[in-house]
């Protein structure tokens, strides 16, 4: 059941939205002991906001466009008094004093909070196995990460634990588990969501946005949760674009453009890149104009990426010193404290990208690394806008394999960080991209294709992607 | 490939990023951040002179705002959240007499 359709329901008083909660944490108590997508389990809360939303409707009051509907939080993302820990050890056990706008912004529309989801820890992973806490295993088969960083995220929604989740993406943390763990995942354009509660760890990349099993329930929780936030400077100043409305207006007419860099590259599954090709095949089918495209400056992007959020990640992760929150490894004085308990509360990824941002914006480097990136980050930009006077949107691979198996790449950080290599130019440019399923791939796992658009272009992205989604519906049921 | 960054090099950078390495991790970083560095020094390869560098993604100007008082964080509350406090204070270790 969509969460389209739980929200019909509960609001005309068809069913309970205590009833949708027991029903969601029974699918929970069978399988999430094997699939670990929670670090926290939120049951009786759940039960208490599901009783409030019933209270509502039996008052007849409206309880908002996602009435009943159960919905998973990245834990990274604040909860006023309820723990929230990034999946590090550094914060363990804190309790926040206040909620992220998103919270607020979800209970708001009547959405049920149903647990805090596991992450490589801050964030920093495309595998969900640097979580402090132990893996997430991927839903359609437990040998397989679920992708990362948003990976519980991503493997509840496709469990069936929760219809809807949020997720954080830097460089691809919700599109690329969402490919993995075939379902839709959507980074909207920089600014469109309000960042305020979500733990920072490259503040100019990082955007939260959605995780659902449909185009149409992805673009129901982002028109709750976007639009002008007063406790985030960097959200656009007015509300979010409309995306419903427009939703099945059909792809008739669109100029769309298979992006060369992100679907024909070296090491590419056969399979992902026929699954872009016959997702471009079938909106030309439906009255699209196709063409491949070349976006040359993206091919610089994972090494721009890679020196910009670690150098963000290193001011960002200062916080944690053992002072204000979190862990503290007692020491004689305030330096060697705050060393002792970043060593002993940092995991090995989290030191990686410390060290590697730190040194890119020390003294004799930064121009050549931190500020040569930057500059690379204007070429990529202007490379789209360029790509965007002659397309409407763009399509590609999300990422360039399916699901790998567990601890298969965990060795070397470097195979790890090219899991974003189709995904992190949007980042890079804040434009907004988001993977939508189509077909399946080497085991029989699920394959995800990008679309893209320019800034604030989602009601076009979406349109596309509702296309893809027919389309595949047509090719496999 | 290691060569391009030293031992020394990541010692100091680790007493920057106040983290206290030990051995192993000393040994295993200089070796892991020469080949990720190497990667990234690609961006070297392009043309950038006379491009500006983007720090943020939109075109975004100052916003004022009234100056008016709105509810902050209750103070007792975020003190419980910390290692230790002491009369409505975090309380740390010795900061005097530290090394430079």
């Amino acid at each position: 059941m969509s969460a389209a359709e739980i929200a019909a329901s509960v609001r005309s008083g068809a069913r309970s939205a205590r009833d949708v909660v027991e029903a969601h944490l029974e699918i929970i108590g069978g399988r999430e002991p094997d699939v670990h997508a929670f670090n926290l389990v939120l049951a009786d809360g759940a039960r208490a906001e599901a009783d409030a939303v019933d209270a509502a409707v039996a008052r007849g009051d409206d309880p908002g466009p996602l009435a009943g509907v159960p919905l998973a939080l990245k834990d990274n993302m604040c909860t006023h008094g309820v723990e929230t820990t990034c999946s590090s050890r550094i914060l363990e056990g804190w309790r926040p004093p206040y909620d992220a706008t998103v919270v607020e912004r979800v209970r708001a529309a009547g959405a049920i909070v149903i647990g805090k989801t596991n992450l490589d820890e801050f964030a920093m992973g495309s595998s969900t196995e640097n979580s402090a806490f132990g893996p997430t295993k991927n839903p359609h088969d437990l040998t397989r990460v679920p992708g990362g960083s948003s990976g519980g995220s991503a493997a509840a929604v496709a469990a069936g634990f929760a219809s809807l989740a949020l997720g954080s993406d830097t460089g691809g943390s919700i599109r690329q588990p969402a490919a993995l763990c075939g379902v839709v995942g959507v980074k909207p354009t920089y600014g469109l969501v309000s960042r305020y509660g979500l733990i920072a760890f490259a503040s100019s990349l990082d955007q939260i946005g959605p995780f659902a099993t449909t185009v149409e329930d992805a673009a129901l929780l982002l028109e709750a949760i976007g639009g002008h936030d007063r406790m985030d400077s960097t959200s656009i100043t007015g509300p979010a674009p409309a995306i419903l409305p427009g939703l099945d207006d059909g792809v008739s007419g669109l100029r769309i453009g298979i992006v060369d860099e992100m679907t024909e590259i070296d090491g590419i599954e056969p399979a992902v890149r026929d699954a872009v090709r016959a997702a471009a095949a079938a909106l030309e089918a439906t009255g699209a104009t196709v063409d491949t495209v070349s976006v040359p400056s993206t091919t610089y992007g994972i090494s721009a990426y890679y020196l910009i959020a670690p150098a963000e990640a290193s001011s960002n992760l200062a916080r944690y010193d053992g002072v204000r929150y979190g862990l503290r490894v007692d020491a004689e004085d305030v330096a060697h404290m705050n060393a002792a308990t970043r060593e002993s509360g940092f995991g090995r990824e989290v030191k990686r990208r410390i060290m590697l941002g730190t040194y890119a914006l020390s003294a004799g480097y930064y121009d050549a690394y931190y500020g040569q990136a930057q500059k690379v980050r204007t070429l990529i930009l202007r490379d789209f806008e360029r790509v965007y006077g002659k397309f409407d949107v763009l399509i590609s691979a999300t990422s360039p394999t399916v699901a790998f198996g567990l601890g298969a790449k965990t060795a070397d950080p470097l195979a790890m960080y090219l899991c974003d290599v189709c995904t992190v130019a949007s980042n890079l440019s804040g434009h907004p991209a988001m993977s939508v399923p189509f077909g399946t791939g080497e085991g029989g796992m699920p394959i995800g294709v990008q679309v893209l658009a320019p800034a604030l272009g989602e009601p076009v992205m979406f349109r596309v992607a509702r296309a893809i989604e027919q389309a595949a519906g047509r090719t496999q049921r | 490939m290691a060569d391009r960054i030293t031992r020394a090099e990541v010692e100091h950078v680790a007493q920057l990023a106040r983290l206290a390495l030990d051995e192993q991790e000393i040994v295993e970083l200089t070796e892991e951040l020469g080949a990720i560095v190497d990667y990234a020094a690609q961006v070297s390869a392009l043309d950038t002179s006379g491009v500006a560098p983007t720090a943020h993604p939109l075109p975004l100007v100052n916003v004022f705002r009234a100056d008016e008082i709105r509810p902050v964080l209750d103070r007792d509350e975020v003190l419980a959240a910390a290692p230790v406090a002491q009369e409505k204070r975090f309380r740390v270790p010795r900061i005097l007499g530290e090394e430079p």
